[in-house]
């Protein structure tokens, strides 16, 4: 296994020797320091851990369209926008992540042992974010496609403005979004929520008992109804 | 952008250590905060001579000022001050009574000499260029204190002077930073402005370091005027506010602004990114969390 260290290379040159690894390969980022940009564009299959607590953008824009991609994990907390825009492969956090995680995510997974703050999901096109503990406000706002599991509770404004994304809560909801509904749970459901728990180690979470918020479409087309509003 | 930074020493003996501590907290955040910065420092002021209180008149400019003859001038005028000078700024170590007295006499003979902020407890570096520099030339890292409250600057407001960074004091030993932007901080000025309050400049910032006076002034304590600046100012958010007394920080309902908080017994750290709290002794100990928005935290010494 290689070994790296922020305290002797910059960002830049951590993420060059990262995206030079070939597959099957393994390498540790030592004294992260929260800095940001850790492991971002990564491609190949390759495992990295970064030993500490990491800044912004966390292994984002990683993997591959057939959402193949590296496996990252944290061991800490990670800033803002962790795994933004991730197209395959895992960013695995053992502590908590701040604002915006998995943002835009496309493909892969990316898993919170910890909280996750304000907008987490935002904007999520296709990945899987699952969440151990609480989800701070506006979680899921405008998700596309792809699935929220939150092991703790949800905050308020939860899946506003959501697309075909589903959010599945075990805990409380502070409050719904605009546009964001409860619906009842299909056994399709419950097992895709057992194959998460059973990814994730998360067995606080009892499949068969969570909350399933999805879109409740009625932002999707103008009403005439509406004619006088704007 | 902007960075925000606030430390409140616990332990007394960390005190000689805060200069040190805070520049790195600085140097984390210059990128956030380019153009100009500033720090308010909080330290202990010695036994008052005669039992009449000393004050503190921290200057600078944005022009040119021949500090070794201002320093003469105020010997002269005001015997009792003591003078310090640095690069392109002084403070005025004066007794309370003098104080506006000296302040009005600035206005007067030194146009060009700006009041950044009074208070027994305060000194207040304010300065443009790139905030390492502004530390190195000021020599805070040799700083000895019970708080610091700093800011790194990327203008969007107002334009980039040493009298438009922060921090902005309203009232002794009272200090603001502001990481983010106010919509309407016109309208609010204009309010406060016919309440008969004076501005120094036209940044929004200042908008609500005034407002959190007027609280005060009015009565409120530190907890009840944040909050009320939380409501009635309308934008995007990181207040870290100085007193006396402690430290309040704050953030919109959004959250739009980032903060990080570090708590242990010897201290309390906040910045706008973690990465400046990482270098600090002890932090792997620290309970480390973000502020909820919309909660005000104050810590007091």
């Amino acid at each position: 296994m290689d070994a790296l260290s922020c305290d002797a290379l910059s960002v830049r040159e951590v993420n060059h020797r990262l995206r030079r690894m070939p597959a099957g390969t393994s390498c540790s980022v030592a004294a992260p320091q929260g800095l940001h940009n850790l492991g971002v564009g990564l491609t190949e299959k390759i495992d990295v851990c970064i030993q500490g607590n990491a800044g912004y953008f966390l292994g984002g824009l990683g993997g591959r369209t057939d959402g193949s991609g590296p496996d990252i994990t944290v061991e800490g907390f990670v800033g803002w926008s962790v795994a933004e825009n991730l197209m395959g492969g895992t960013v695995w956090v053992k502590g908590s992540a701040s604002q915006s995680a998995a943002s835009s995510a496309r493909g892969g997974t990316v898993v919170v042992e910890g909280d996750a703050s304000l907008r987490a999901g935002i904007s999520l096109k296709g990945a899987t974010l699952a969440v151990a503990g609480n989800v701070g406000a506006m979680a899921g706002f405008m998700a596309q496609s792809g699935t929220i599991l939150v092991g703790g509770d949800a905050g308020h404004g939860l899946g506003d403005s959501l697309y075909e994304a589903v959010i599945y809560v075990a805990g409380t909801i502070s409050s719904l979004g605009a546009d964001a509904t409860v619906e009842e749970l299909v056994d399709d459901d419950v097992l895709a929520i057992k194959r998460l728990v059973e990814l994730t180690g998360f067995d606080h979470i009892d499949p068969g008992r969570v909350t399933k918020v999805v879109s409740a479409r009625t932002l999707y087309h103008f009403s005439a109804d509406h004619h006088g509003v704007y | 952008m902007c960075g925000v930074i606030g430390l409140l020493i616990r332990d007394p003996a960390l005190e000689p250590e805060l200069g040190r501590m805070l520049v790195p907290m600085v140097e984390a955040l210059a990128e956030r905060g380019p153009d100009s910065s500033g720090i308010a420092l909080y330290s202990r002021p010695a036994a008052d001579p005669d039992g009449e209180p000393v004050i503190r008149v921290s200057l600078g400019t944005d022009g040119t000022v021949s500090w070794s003859e201002f320093a003469g001038w105020v010997s002269s005028r005001f015997p009792p001050a003591e003078v310090r000078v640095s690069l392109s700024g002084a403070r005025v170590d004066v007794p309370e009574t003098t104080v506006d007295e000296l302040v009005e006499s600035l206005s007067q003979r030194w146009p060009s000499v700006h009041v950044f902020g009074t208070g027994r407890m305060l000194t207040v570096v304010k300065d443009t260029g790139r905030p390492e520099d502004t530390c190195r030339r000021y020599g805070v890292e040799s700083w000895s204190g019970h708080l610091a409250v700093a800011h790194t600057r990327m203008a969007t407001e107002s334009a980039v002077t040493a009298r438009h960074a922060h921090p902005f004091v309203p009232g002794p030993d009272l200090c603001v930073v502001h990481n983010g932007s106010f919509s309407n901080h016109a309208s609010v000025r204009r309010r406060l402005e016919a309440d008969g309050v004076r501005f120094d400049s036209d940044n929004d910032s200042e908008v609500a370091a005034r407002l959190l006076a007027q609280r005060l002034d009015g009565g409120d304590d530190l907890d009840e005027a944040t909050r009320w600046v939380m409501k009635e100012m309308d934008g995007f958010f990181t207040l870290v506010v100085g007193t006396a007394t402690g430290m309040s920080v704050v953030r919109d309902a959004f959250a739009c602004k980032p903060a990080a908080i570090a708590v242990t017994d010897a201290y309390v750290a906040v910045a706008s990114e973690y990465r400046a709290l990482a270098g600090l002794p002890g932090v792997d100990q620290a309970e480390i969390f973000e502020p909820q928005p919309e909660v005000v935290y104050t810590w007091t010494l």
